[in-house]
């Protein structure tokens, strides 16, 4: 066995293609002769340049889904392929909201496994490899499929760096989803948008993150401050997504999102392994603590022993001074 | 109104995880316990029947050695009954093999509703819902952060990168809900005694018509290769504050030039 044929799911929001994507793809080309994209959604010819730009020669089009979640319409395309004989030797999936439904809804449809929360793939004797950082990231478990392909992986973000191949425009060939039935009864009646500014969290080159040490929800707001003076994003411990501070969204760690940006700041995390598993991988680590013996203080580059309510003020109005 | 929950039971994530060197399973031999994660959709449907007016709750599991001990936490919060999937066949399932052997149980129940976690807390591939949904032909939503049913429709929010979508969906489905959903509660005196004599029926592969080449180790078409210690990332410089610790990151990101 041979990896010929790499498929990527390619997400678009905002007419942009997702970034977690374009690292698949770059990142397949170093594995397989052929890269290919599957994208939904009304943009997909306004995002073919930089699908081939970074490495995928084909684009397979599931179109506009009117209103449907994406999970059965596009698992149902690609089923659709993989039963003619037009498939791949593998597909990769985001670790997203609609790249998890995907690759399940497919997963039982075709019926073969999904190796999940991969955070490294590499081609080892015809057959791919996958890492999952297990136990808080502590350890990495290494895996395999051993059955018939198509082998299918969901891939946690900023596993691989998302670079440019130099490719020409991806060619747009449709690939409309058959009929799922009832299965496809899920309808997207309205979308809320909340508003936020400044970089995305798993993309900021600075990353501010806080914890329950800020001790209640107001004092958020100096998280978010700092985060705008560096020109970062403001992320979060599960603990205070939990007690309902901030969405989801902000959340960094194994639940959440991975996030490797140049610097990250804990202030007022513990650092819990679910939570390090996330951000163990940034460039440096500036942690503000007041337990000298947090775990936080083991990963950081930096580590301020002092009660954030004193020192985050205090460097925002440094910040402010330097203007 | 029938509401099925899928709840995991897992080692109590307190305790060190470890893998079997043999099998490079996890490791189950510990008691198990109700996953937290899983007690948000226990909660959910009660909430839900209750809404109704009528209907019940019933547990769906899948766990060794005739497991009980997280079913009757979910049982004590006041689910009426629980069908329990045992059988040595399922050690080493994958998750879809995992979701063959849910959605047979489920199909036993059946639900106008089914509830799961979108992710385990000791496993955390998150498919095994969908892959349910698929199995048993039921459309599904997934990182529901509100859930309500409205005659014969659940109507959802669910998260997304941007915020949230309103998603409306008929019934039968397959909902997974986001910890933090609603506030679980806690099993009363009387529910904790009221739950050791709720039924609990135990099931194997061959009960539930199942071929056991398609589960456990026999039917997971993945192996792990090896397991090996990441990377350690040494701790730096530790300042303790004392009222000018901000000029010491100021610096820090001097060097780094992120100012
Ligand atoms: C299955 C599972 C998945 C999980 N996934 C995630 C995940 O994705 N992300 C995640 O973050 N967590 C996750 N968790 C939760 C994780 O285990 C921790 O509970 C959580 O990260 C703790 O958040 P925290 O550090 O904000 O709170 P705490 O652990 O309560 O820490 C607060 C810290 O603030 C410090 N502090 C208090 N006051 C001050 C002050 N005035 N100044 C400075 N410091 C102060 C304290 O010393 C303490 O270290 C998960 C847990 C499980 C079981
Ligand atoms: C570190 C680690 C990595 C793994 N990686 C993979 C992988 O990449 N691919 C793979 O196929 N398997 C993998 N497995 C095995 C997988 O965890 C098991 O097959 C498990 O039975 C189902 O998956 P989950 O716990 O990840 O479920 P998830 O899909 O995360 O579970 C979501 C929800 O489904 C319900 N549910 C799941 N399992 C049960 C159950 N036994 N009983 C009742 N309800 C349940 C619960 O509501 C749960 O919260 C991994 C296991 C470990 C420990």
């Amino acid at each position: 066995m041979s990896i010929d044929k790499i498929w990527v799911l390619a997400e678009v929001a905002d007419g942009k293609t997702v970034t977690a994507s374009l690292e698949l793809i770059s990142h397949a080309t170093t594995l397989a002769g052929t890269v290919e994209a599957v994208a939904f959604g009304d943009a997909t010819a306004a995002v073919a340049a930089t699908l081939g730009e970074y490495g995928a020669t084909k684009v397979h089009d599931v179109g506009d889904l009117g209103g449907a979640l994406p999970g059965v319409p596009v698992a149902s395309a690609i089923a659709a392929a993989v039963a003619s004989g037009a498939g791949p030797d593998a597909i990769l999936f985001p670790a997203t909201y609609d790249g998890r439904d995907v690759a399940g809804r497919l997963s039982a449809k075709i019926d073969r496994p999904v190796l999940t929360n991969v955070v490294g793939l590499a081609e080892d004797g015809g057959a791919l490899v996958t890492q999952h950082a297990i136990f808080g990231g502590t350890q990495i478990a290494s895996a395999r499929f051993t059955g018939e392909g198509p082998g299918l992986f969901v891939v946690r973000a900023k596993s691989f760096p998302a670079e440019s191949r130099g490719g020409g425009p991806a060619e747009v060939v449709a690939a409309p989803a058959p009929d799922a039935g009832s299965t496809n009864a899920a309808r997207i009646v309205a979308r809320h948008v909340e508003e936020r500014t400044g970089p995305k969290l798993d993309e900021a080159d600075v990353v501010v993150s806080g914890g329950r040490g800020l001790g209640e929800k107001d004092q958020y707001a100096m998280i978010e401050e700092l985060a705008a003076l560096l020109h970062g994003a403001p992320g979060a411990s599960r603990a205070i997504v939990d007690a309902g501070w901030v969405p989801y969204a902000y959340q960094v760690g194994q639940t959440g999102k991975t996030v490797k940006p140049t610097v990250y700041l804990a202030c007022g995390i513990s650092g819990a392994t679910q939570h390090l598993v996330g951000m163990k991988n940034a460039k440096n680590i500036v942690a503000i603590n007041k337990d000298q013996d947090a775990p936080i203080f083991t990963v950081a580059d930096l580590g301020i022993v002092g009660d954030v309510h004193k020192v985050v003020p205090k460097l925002i109005e440094a910040l402010k001074t330097r203007g | 109104m029938n509401v099925v929950v899928c709840v995991k039971q897992i080692p109590d994530p307190a305790a060190p995880p470890a893998l079997d060197p043999g099998t490079n399973n996890l490791s189950r031999t510990g008691k198990l316990i109700l996953d937290e994660s899983d007690s948000y959709g226990v909660e959910m449907a009660l909430q839900l029947v209750d809404a109704a007016g009528s209907g019940e709750v019933t547990l769906v599991s899948m766990a060794p050695n005739g497991e009980t001990s997280g079913l009757r936490t979910a049982l004590a919060m006041g689910a009426a009954r629980a069908i329990l999937v045992s059988d040595d066949a399922l050690s080493g399932s994958d998750a879809l093999g995992t979701a063959k052997v849910l959605a047979a149980a489920i199909k036993r129940a059946e639900p106008d509703l089914v509830l799961a976690a979108t992710e385990s807390s000791d496993g955390y591939t998150g498919t095994t819902p969908v892959q349910i949904a698929e199995l048993l032909g039921l459309p599904s939503v997934t990182f529901a952060k509100k859930v309500e049913v409205t005659g014969d429709s659940v109507s959802v929010e669910r998260q997304t990168e941007a915020g949230y979508d309103e998603v409306q969906c008929p019934l039968p489905a397959v909902v997974t809900v986001t910890a933090g959903v609603v506030e679980p509660r806690y099993p009363s005196f009387k529910g904790i005694m009221a739950a050791k004599s709720k039924p609990v029926d135990t099931l194997t592969v061959a009960d539930l018509g199942i071929d056991a080449g398609q589960v456990g180790a026999a039917g997971a078409r993945q192996e792990i290769t090896g397991v090996s210690a990441a990377e350690e990332r040494g701790s730096g410089e530790i300042v303790v504050d004392e009222g000018d610790a901000h000029e010491r990151i100021i610096q820090f990101l001097e060097q780094l030039k992120v100012l």
